[in-house]
């Protein structure tokens, strides 16, 4: 099932790369999949993607299905607007997740829920798939658990 | 002192800027206020501008020095350079850029210089407009974490966490730049004093930034001139000497999607040492800093990466009168800097750490021996400057 959007429409969105480097991780997210890139050779986790793994330099670089669990790591409360879209969203919560099975690589995404409800750093969340049809995306959401 | 080093070796010798505009407000073009800036810098220095043969720019600087050279008639077009990277952080790695081909012989006069008309090209404190993104924005943007505020609140965020700091010492980083703005006629906020109360009952911009945490965008072009040693006891003022000016980039601090492995930064640890062991001082040295507030968050951090205090220490430190001019332990950002005199990207950091040296600061530190600036904190790379009378 998926999440009902927590902002507007309007907002860029996203698109593989068109070198194709981060392009299985967008379609296991309408798979409604939380991946992270993983070097085959050392087994170490990477994220944002690259090309290379920076721990031991292999081009052999995967993907692993992770839990989607996680713990907040900072997190921001958004009241000042900086695109039209978002005129009439403040304030909304921005998070970043570190995720403890993925070699504690972290992910931005917005903490669903009421935006003014305290946040505290180091407390369980969860991905959730937010699908957005008319782009053909699907963003990877946090909750609180 | 080590003979592979820039230290002592060269020396600032020309500053200007021109009038600071609020953004969008400027009457002429932008090429035109640098080519003004950098006509004031030469005479500033007692130079035939047309003697200048080396430029040095930062932050992507719309304008380049062929054309410059070109529109000025200099003579002789020895060195092209841009500080790769990093915005602002470029401020002080432009000079140190300049300070490396002085040495090297490659150049006699380097303009480092910048030239900012946010009206005639955009602003940078608004979201992307694209339809999609890709690569590292696709990561962050969908989310609306669009704009530097929003990038760089989140690691102030984990710093405020990691040691239990709350917000007064944002709040006297915000209030010195406006207290010294008010003897400054160079200030946009010149006569707009900010009080305890407007400070605390400003609107939120993201957590943890208030409206007055955050820099203004404007209008503007500012040129220092940098010289040898030798050529600048020739010229007019009395030199600004360069005992150290350091750049670069902690442990893979650019990595996407906020995942630098030290969050809680401002990006000067590793710059920070390289720069005291250039310079042969310590901290307690600094008479007087010149520190680059694109947010306070980001000033706090530098001034603890470059050793002024432990994080323990920023509440118990970082007050206002101890950031005064006249009164503190360590006088900071005393024209107003971004956030009060001009968000000239920074260079009006370095004309200020000149002139406090040269005597002539509209909030004068007294008989001041070393002046530092930190350019560009949490962006990567980032650069640091010290400057010395003798």
């Amino acid at each position: 099932m998926s999440a009902a959007p927590y902002l507007p429409a309007g907002l860029p969105a996203p698109a593989a790369a068109n070198d194709g480097l981060d392009t299985e991780y967008w379609e296991a997210a309408r798979r409604h999949e939380l991946v992270v890139q993983r070097c085959n050779a050392c087994q170490g986790f990477q994220w944002g993607p690259e090309w290379i793994c920076h721990q031991c330099h292999s081009f052999d670089l995967g993907w692993q299905k992770v839990s989607g669990r996680g713990t907040i790591y900072s997190w921001e409360r958004i009241w000042h607007p900086v695109h039209p879209a978002l005129r009439e969203a403040c304030p909304y919560m921005v998070v970043l997740v570190e995720l403890p099975d993925a070699g504690n690589v972290r992910m931005v995404g917005n903490l669903l829920g009421d935006p003014m409800e305290e946040v505290v750093i180091g407390s369980a969340v969860e991905a959730v798939f937010e699908d957005h049809p008319d782009d053909g995306v699907t963003l990877v959401q946090w909750r609180r658990v | 002192m080590s003979e592979n080093t820039i230290s002592h070796k060269v020396a600032i010798a020309g500053i200007a800027e021109t009038a600071y505009y609020k953004r969008g407000a400027a009457d002429r073009s932008e090429f035109q206020l640098t080519l003004e800036a950098i006509l004031a810098a030469a005479e500033d220095a007692g130079l035939d501008v047309r003697d200048i043969d080396g430029f040095c720019s930062y932050s992507n600087d719309r304008n380049d020095p062929p054309r410059i050279a070109s529109a000025l008639g200099c003579k002789d077009l020895s060195l092209s350079n841009m500080f790769w990277g990093g915005g602002g952080g470029g401020g002080s790695g432009a000079v140190a850029n300049a300070c490396a081909a002085l040495v090297a012989g490659y150049s006699k006069y380097v303009v480092v210089y910048r030239g900012l008309a946010q009206g005639q090209f955009g602003r940078f404190g608004q979201g992307s407009q694209a339809r999609t993104v890709s690569g590292g924005p696709a990561y962050t943007q969908p989310y609306g974490l669009m704009s530097p505020a929003q990038t760089f609140a989140m690691r102030v965020r984990r710093f405020m966490h990691d040691y239990t700091i709350g917000h007064e010492p944002l709040k006297a980083i915000s209030m010195a730049s406006y207290h010294h703005a008010q003897s400054n006629p160079r200030a946009v906020m010149h006569g707009r004093p900010l009080s305890e109360e407007d400070y605390e009952n400003s609107r939120w911009i993201v957590e943890p930034f208030r409206l007055f945490d955050c820099c203004m965008e404007n209008d503007g072009a500012a040129a220092v001139i940098v010289t040898t040693a030798e050529r600048a006891r020739d010229l007019r003022q009395k030199p600004a000497y360069v005992l150290a000016a350091s750049q670069g980039s902690d442990y893979r601090q650019a990595a996407t999607a906020h995942n630098a492995p030290d969050y809680g930064t401002s990006n000067f640890k590793t710059v920070a040492a390289r720069l005291y062991a250039q310079a042969g001082i310590e901290p307690k040295d600094v008479d007087v800093c010149q520190s680059y507030e694109n947010f306070t968050g980001g000033v706090m951090m530098s001034l603890v990466e470059h050793g002024f205090c432990a994080p323990e220490e920023v509440e118990e430190f970082m007050t206002l009168e101890n950031f005064k001019a006249g009164t503190g332990k360590l006088p900071l950002n005393t024209s107003g800097g971004n956030l009060a005199e001009c968000y000239m990207h920074g260079l009006e950091l370095i004309t200020e750490a000149v002139r406090q040296l040269r005597g002539t600061s509209t909030a004068q530190v007294q008989d001041p021996r070393i002046s530092m600036v930190c350019s560009g904190p949490m962006v990567q790379p980032v650069s640091s400057l010290i400057l010395s009378k003798e």
